[in-house]
């Protein structure tokens, strides 16, 4: 069931030994473009992201084998039924005093790497474009201010596939119509905000989660790499439509978004008269 | 219930019949009550479990649309944490304090009753909320009551608040019983550092109640004022703030974590000694590092809130305090490792429960330490990761503890002995759909599946249908132990007052709590 696009391709050898060595997540990280177990980061900040959650994984790996280990020993060893016969000892002043210092010295190696990471993400000072996203009972509006471009992206998979019988295709509940177009390279400043309840606009590729608080605005940024498609859904509990309200983004080199923008701008005017909801902003044809 | 009366307490009964129970003071009736009742509601809980595991099988909408999704998954946490857990805690309380401090009875045996009764009344409330379908049934926002959307709820939301108000009340009064009662009725010689060890982590867990649930009540007050009342505490359009809700349901939400896990806690430093035939390894290290954790889990509220927007030095601040829990964490898993360490040990059911216990805390709690750290949360937060975390804490954790705890202390309870083999097959039926049922949700997070979504897109099928297996597995296999204890209270062979071999501690030394004050035993340690 795996949805693993042409874009395959192994990860780095830590992440690669994490995910090997964890059982659980066996398959190795593979770069679906929304897939399992890890999706492949693809701005600096999700790269970030991912070594450090390889190397937090490594050392849980090894708190939890340990502690394993020795209880296994005992289970083993210590059994009644092989005639132990307990010990009386009910406390080891020294032992007990090294305790906390354990797993405190592997929190602050763990809490300085996530310190430069978070104030990393959450740095979006210099952009070099702006993008405001709006968060609608279920769908989202994105809205281009110095290119003068908005527009509403909504859930593209039909109510058939949902509901009814017919054949879900690979984008199942991933595909929205009007897909947010970005450059690549450059510093995108997101400010977010929601029109009735909260939502949360998230891609994992991007390393991005941000609450969007009608009332407020939130702020997050992205800079992405290499062009491609990634994919995301509401992560905030929205009402009935929650689980239909995909996040597209296709990020392309900036001739390819300079074209998209003013195709755009030919057929706005059209679409600002048919009012919110119209899908006016097609996808770009690349 | 007549029959189960009958049996359970044949040494005190006053007045045969249902009425028996319903003017029940003595603190082995309440607890009893709240064992029962707990156990209904965990049947109640798990079968909304089990439907909204069936649909998400397989990707569609095939069972049920999104609003009833929605409400069930609301009513299970709800169900699940004030009507199973918490009451099940508040049962152990009730029937072991007063055993294991030599008390007559609780302090307040009718404030004891009190806090039992609300909860049928509030559970009853929630539960009805479903049937309310015309006026937009049950409350579908989450537990979590965020607004603005749960002030798109119908009358079920403002009932469901006034049923979680009322379950507030339910366990203050809980809590300031066992505080009362440990402060007050302790036997001569029991100091508070010779507190057996579920005692000490209930007496915590009790302070920390009193702190965090007038946080929850408050949030869910204030939201009635602002569905009814025209306040706007909630409203950005009126100078409010939504997520001034979230802070304060977090501050409840976070230390709720502490207050179900920390008696469980307590359970299973009862259960490994026992079985080890060895005393507890640093007893005062083990009572001061669950004090730790309870202080710390008032100060981690934020990591709950990593995408709300916190500024840096908050979100810092709230990453910190979390991580820091994973000390007193290590303290305790360090002390049962030297408990089991040149022990004389044997695996019984309660043995068994406890040891899965050590390492689903162990397992869970790294999780959570993942989560903690906001970097990494900014992936996890909201996904099926968050699910799986707080499942491995809250049914491979508490709810092992005390099935371990209800099998350690069932003969002491009704003087009879239950099923050995069939309390070991219901062990581990639930060990493996468990594990199978919450394992594959840590992939799934990872790979970055929302929680509280009815459907998914194609990816995510083959993890969401094992998980669904080992759900059922799970659900059924609880099946057993409602036979086991059936069996044991309806004709169990006869059982010894100290049942265990290397069962220590005051209540396995007396058939019957003393009556009157001045009558309790004495004691020089948690395990005389």
């Amino acid at each position: 069931m795996l949805s693993v696009t042409p874009t395959l391709r192994p990860a780095g050898g830590l992440s690669r030994l994490a995910w090997g060595v964890s059982g659980v997540f066996a398959p190795g990280l593979v770069s679906a473009d929304y897939g399992l177990p890890f999706p492949k980061p693809v701005t600096p900040v999700a790269e970030r992201i991912l070594e450090l959650h390889n190397l937090v994984l490594l050392g849980c790996l090894a708190a939890f084998a340990l502690v394993c280990g020795f209880m296994l020993y005992s289970l083993v060893m210590h059994r009644k039924g092989r005639g132990f016969k307990p010990a009386r000892f009910r406390g080891h002043a020294t032992l007990e005093a090294l305790w906390p210092a354990v797993p405190f010295l592997a929190l602050a190696g763990a809490a300085v790497p996530a310190t430069k990471v978070l104030l990393e993400a959450a740095d979006a000072g210099k952009p070099h474009m702006t993008v405001a996203i709006t968060g609608y009972q279920w769908r989202w509006k994105y809205d281009y201010p110095v290119q003068d471009l908005s527009f509403f992206s909504s859930l593209a998979t039909p109510r058939e596939q949902i509901e009814g019988g017919a054949p879900k295709d690979e984008r199942y509940l991933l595909e929205a119509d009007n897909p947010l177009v970005l450059p690549v390279g450059l510093k995108v400043r997101f400010v977010i905000t929601a029109h009735d309840v909260i939502h949360a606009w998230s891609v994992p590729q991007l390393g991005v989660k941000q609450d969007a608080v009608p009332g407020f605005l939130g702020e997050f940024w992205a800079s992405i790499d290499e062009p491609g498609t990634y994919r995301g859904q509401c992560a905030e509990l929205c009402g009935v439509g929650h689980g239909y309200m995909p996040i597209v983004v296709q990020a392309v080199t900036q001739e390819e978004f300079d074209l998209w923008v003013s195709g755009q701008k030919s057929n706005a005017t059209v679409a600002a008269r048919k009012g919110p909801g119209t899908n006016a902003a097609g996808a770009p044809r690349l | 219930m007549r029959k189960l009366s009958k049996a359970i307490a044949r040494r005190d009964v006053q007045s045969i019949g249902l009425l028996r129970w319903l003017t029940a003071t003595g603190h082995k009736d309440i607890g009893t009550l709240y064992l029962v009742f707990a156990l209904a509601m965990l049947f109640i809980g798990g079968a909304m479990a089990l439907w909204l595991r069936a649909e998400l099988f397989a990707p569609g909408l095939r069972l049920m649309g999104p609003h009833v999704y929605n409400q069930l998954l609301t009513l299970h946490a709800l169900i699940m944490i004030f009507g199973a857990v918490l009451p099940a805690l508040s049962g152990l309380a009730s029937w072991q304090i007063p055993l294991m401090i030599g008390a007559p009875d609780m302090a307040f045996p009718r404030v004891n009753a009190l806090g039992f009764w609300l909860l049928p009344f509030a559970c009853a409330l929630l539960l009805a909320t479903l049937f309310l379908q015309a006026s937009g049934g049950a409350p579908a926002a989450g537990w979590t009551f965020y607004p603005p959307l749960s002030m798109q709820g119908g009358l079920g939301a403002d009932l469901a608040i006034l049923a979680v108000l009322m379950l507030c009340v339910s366990a203050a009064l809980t809590a300031l019983n066992a505080v009362a009662t440990v402060f007050g009725l302790r036997a001569s010689g029991m100091t508070l550092v010779r507190l057996p060890m579920f005692v000490w982590t209930w007496l915590v867990a009790a302070f920390l109640l009193l702190v965090a649930a007038p946080a929850l009540a408050g949030a869910l007050l204030l939201q009635l004022g602002d569905r009814h009342f025209g306040t706007q505490f909630f409203d950005a359009a009126g100078g409010g703030d939504p997520r001034f809700a979230q802070h304060l349901f977090w501050f409840f939400g976070n230390s709720a974590e502490y207050i179900l896990i920390l008696p469980a806690v307590g359970i299973v430093s009862q259960i490994l000694p026992t079985f080890a035939r060895k005393p507890l390894f640093g007893h005062v290290s083990t009572a001061l590092a669950v004090f730790a954790a309870a202080c710390l889990a008032l100060i981690g509220w934020g990591s709950h809130m990593v995408a709300t927007g916190l500024p840096p030095a908050g979100a810092l601040f709230f990453m910190y305090g979390a991580m820091l829990a994973a000390v007193p964490a290590s303290v305790v898993v360090f002390n049962w490792i030297a408990t089991l360490w040149r022990g004389s040990l044997s695996f019984e059911t309660p043995m068994l429960f406890a040891l899965a216990f050590v390492l689903e805390f162990t397992l869970g709690g790294l999780a959570g330490l993942v989560l903690a750290l906001a970097p990494l949360d900014l992936q996890h937060h909201d996904t099926q990761s968050v699910v799986a975390h707080a499942h491995t804490m809250l049914v491979s954790g508490a709810l092992f503890a005390i099935l371990g705890g209800a099998y350690y202390w069932l003969p002491r309870w009704t003087g009879r002995r239950y099923d050995e083999r069939l309390g070991k097959l219901h062990f581990w039926l639930s060990l493996l759909g468990a594990n199978l049922a919450f394992l594959p949700q840590y992939w799934l997070g990872a790979a970055g599946m929302s929680r509280r979504i009815p459907d998914y897109a194609l990816q995510f099928t083959e993890p969401n249908r094992w998980s669904t297996v080992g759900a059922f597995l799970l659900g059924l296999a609880q099946l057993i132990f409602l036979y086991v204890v059936v069996r044991t209270v309806r004709g169990g062979r006869k059982a010894d007052v100290r049942f265990w071999e290397g069962a220590r501690g005051l209540e396995w030394t007396q058939r019957s709590a003393p009556r009157g004050f001045g009558a309790g035993p004495r004691t020089r340690s948690p395990n005389p």
